[in-house]
């Protein structure tokens, strides 16, 4: 057994906190020094002081933004990989539809926000549209492209035993796009968050369900700086544990055979 | 690691020495031949009869069109001409009890994603054979490749010859009766590729097998045939033939024997000969 603070999970852990830490502490001193007025820019102690200040509002509001957040992923996931399915069971759907998932994907959502929340009635459904629009394309494109790439000697054995097209489906296709599938997640999970915030900053909504964006403005309004930055800490706060549930995941995935998860043996 | 089934006794029967040049053959090859797409003539019009239980191999220099022959005879390419019987039926019938095929490629080809085991059924996967029926088939298999102690392994942590012998077993588990391969050891070192061809002349010899087995080596063409068939390029063509006259199943033996050594160099002549040939364009 090594010693503890050799080992690479405790560092892997303990070296990014200490880097934190550090920057904290340079921030926190900077402005002290300085004396910068905390409507100008707010130093770490003002920020947490607001976060435990403001805590029940700030977590109703992550609340809601994690729900259209998580909504709008799940309905990526669902709908990217059904129409990667689609794509690859056809070359012409592929053709013709491709060109309309790539249309969906450099139209800025806060473009086409406004128009879907005057569209649909229903805010949260209007915001999880928007989130969707912005997820949905990683997932699309990853998916495809590992449902295509097939291992030639494999396909080749499959064809060979004669096995059926559903067959080839569950035992080759599926498990050899679970790498690229699981590459989509990741960006994916991370779109779905910048698309319900960026969706909530256009639509604005008051009220009881106002998500974290709404929190950002609404201190803007009222200059209450530090409250601003503990909604923003919580946002991506929001987005380093989706992101680190996806990496958990795929590692769950394919830790048994994938080089991508696989850890050299010494 | 204990093997989960045990080593399955062998057929007790009496067995030939030779191949049964009386039962029918496994493939004929019947003036068959190859044009590609683009003209080219991959094989001149060839006849070849490889008998029940006969050991064949196919050597030559590159574009002799051996591998071409090859997936002729496992229907993977339909001849341009002339034609081919498997047990003097067509290939409709291949695939029926006694009439089994199965094909080893270069690469082991296995699926990263799945256990030793689970690559091993899986043509049996594809015959939608129940896994109660299917398992002890698999253990069986495994073990004949002695892999026993490895069938829980994903392939990432076998080595290359391991690979192979996974292979190997997916190709033994349908209980084939004809087994093609090509190349199967082109990529492995020379001591790991001996111990290979060992076992392999014991498992082609006990589960009385007929083997069609393409190779660029001269020693192991000698050590495993009972018949090398010398191809030439420019038409691919049959150059000469040549039969190996040891008993089978074969041992280290027979490596260092001095027979061994003059089959070798008889081999070793014929490949040049065939080599010149196919660089003066030879045929028609």
């Amino acid at each position: 057994m090594k010693p503890l603070f050799e080992s690479e999970v405790f560092v892997r852990i303990a070296a990014p906190i200490a880097v934190g830490i550090v920057l904290f502490m340079v921030w926190e001193i900077g402005l002290r020094l300085a004396a910068v007025p905390v409507y100008l820019f707010p130093k770490p102690t003002d920020i947490f002081a607001s976060l435990l200040h403001n805590g029940p509002s700030l977590l109703r509001a992550l609340l809601v933004t994690l729900r259209v957040t998580l909504q709008a992923f799940v309905a990526a996931v669902v709908l990217g990989t059904l129409i990667a399915f689609m794509f690859v069971q056809s070359r012409a759907v592929e053709v013709s539809l491709f060109p309309y998932a790539v249309l969906l994907q450099v139209t800025p959502v806060v473009a086409i926000a406004p128009l879907i929340i005057i569209l649909v009635k229903n805010t949260q459904l209007s915001l999880t549209i928007c989130a969707t629009m912005v997820a949905l394309f990683p997932i699309i494109s990853n998916t495809t492209l590992g449902l295509r790439s097939v291992d030639p000697g494999l396909a080749n054995f499959f064809r060979m035993n004669r096995a059926s097209r559903f067959k080839t489906l569950v035992k080759l296709r599926i498990p050899g796009a679970l790498p690229y599938f699981f590459g989509g997640l990741r960006i994916s999970s991370g779109l779905a968050l910048i698309g319900a915030v960026v969706a909530e900053f256009v639509a604005g909504t008051g009220g009881r369900s106002s998500g974290l964006a709404y929190e950002i403005l609404d201190a803007g309004f009222t200059l209450d700086i530090p409250r601003m930055f503990a909604a923003l800490l919580l946002i991506t706060l929001t987005g380093v544990a989706l992101f680190a549930a996806m990496v958990a995941l795929s590692q769950l995935a394919l830790s048994n055979w994938h080089d991508s998860e696989t850890r050299a043996e010494a | 690691m204990t093997a989960l089934v045990p080593f399955q006794p062998l057929d007790q029967e009496p067995r030939q020495m030779t191949p049964a040049w009386d039962r029918p053959p496994a493939v004929e090859v019947l003036s068959a031949e190859k044009v590609f797409a683009n003209g080219a003539r991959g094989l001149a019009p060839i006849d070849l009869s490889i008998a029940d239980g006969e050991f064949l191999t196919l050597i030559g220099p590159s574009g002799c069109g051996k591998s071409t022959l090859l997936k002729l005879i496992a229907n993977l390419i339909e001849p341009s001409d002339g034609r081919l019987l498997w047990w003097r039926g067509d290939f409709t019938q291949v695939g029926q009890e006694g009439r089994r095929l199965a094909f080893v490629f270069q690469e082991p080809t296995l699926m990263p994603w799945a256990r030793v085991e689970a690559n091993v059924r899986l043509p049996l996967e594809f015959a939608n054979m129940p896994r109660a029926m299917a398992d002890p088939k698999v253990a069986d298999a495994i073990a004949r490749v002695g892999l026993s102690a490895f069938h829980r392994h994903f392939p990432r942590q076998l080595s290359g010859g391991m690979k192979m012998r996974v292979s190997i077993a997916r190709a033994l588990v349908t209980s084939p009766n004809l087994l093609l391969m090509d190349e199967p050891f082109g990529a492995l070192d020379e001591f790991t590729r001996n111990k290979l061809d060992d076992d392999l002349v014991k498992l082609s010899w006990e589960r009385k097998l007929s083997t069609i087995f393409v190779t660029h080596s001269i020693y192991e063409a000698v050590f495993l045939s009972t018949r090398i068939v010398v191809m030439a390029a420019n038409p691919g063509r049959i150059f000469r033939t040549m039969t190996i006259d040891h008993p089978q199943p074969r041992d280290q033996g027979f490596r260092d024997s001095p027979k061994f050594a003059a089959y070798c160099r008889e081999l070793s002549t014929w490949l040049a000969e065939a080599s010149l040939q196919s660089a003066a364009g030879g045929g028609s």
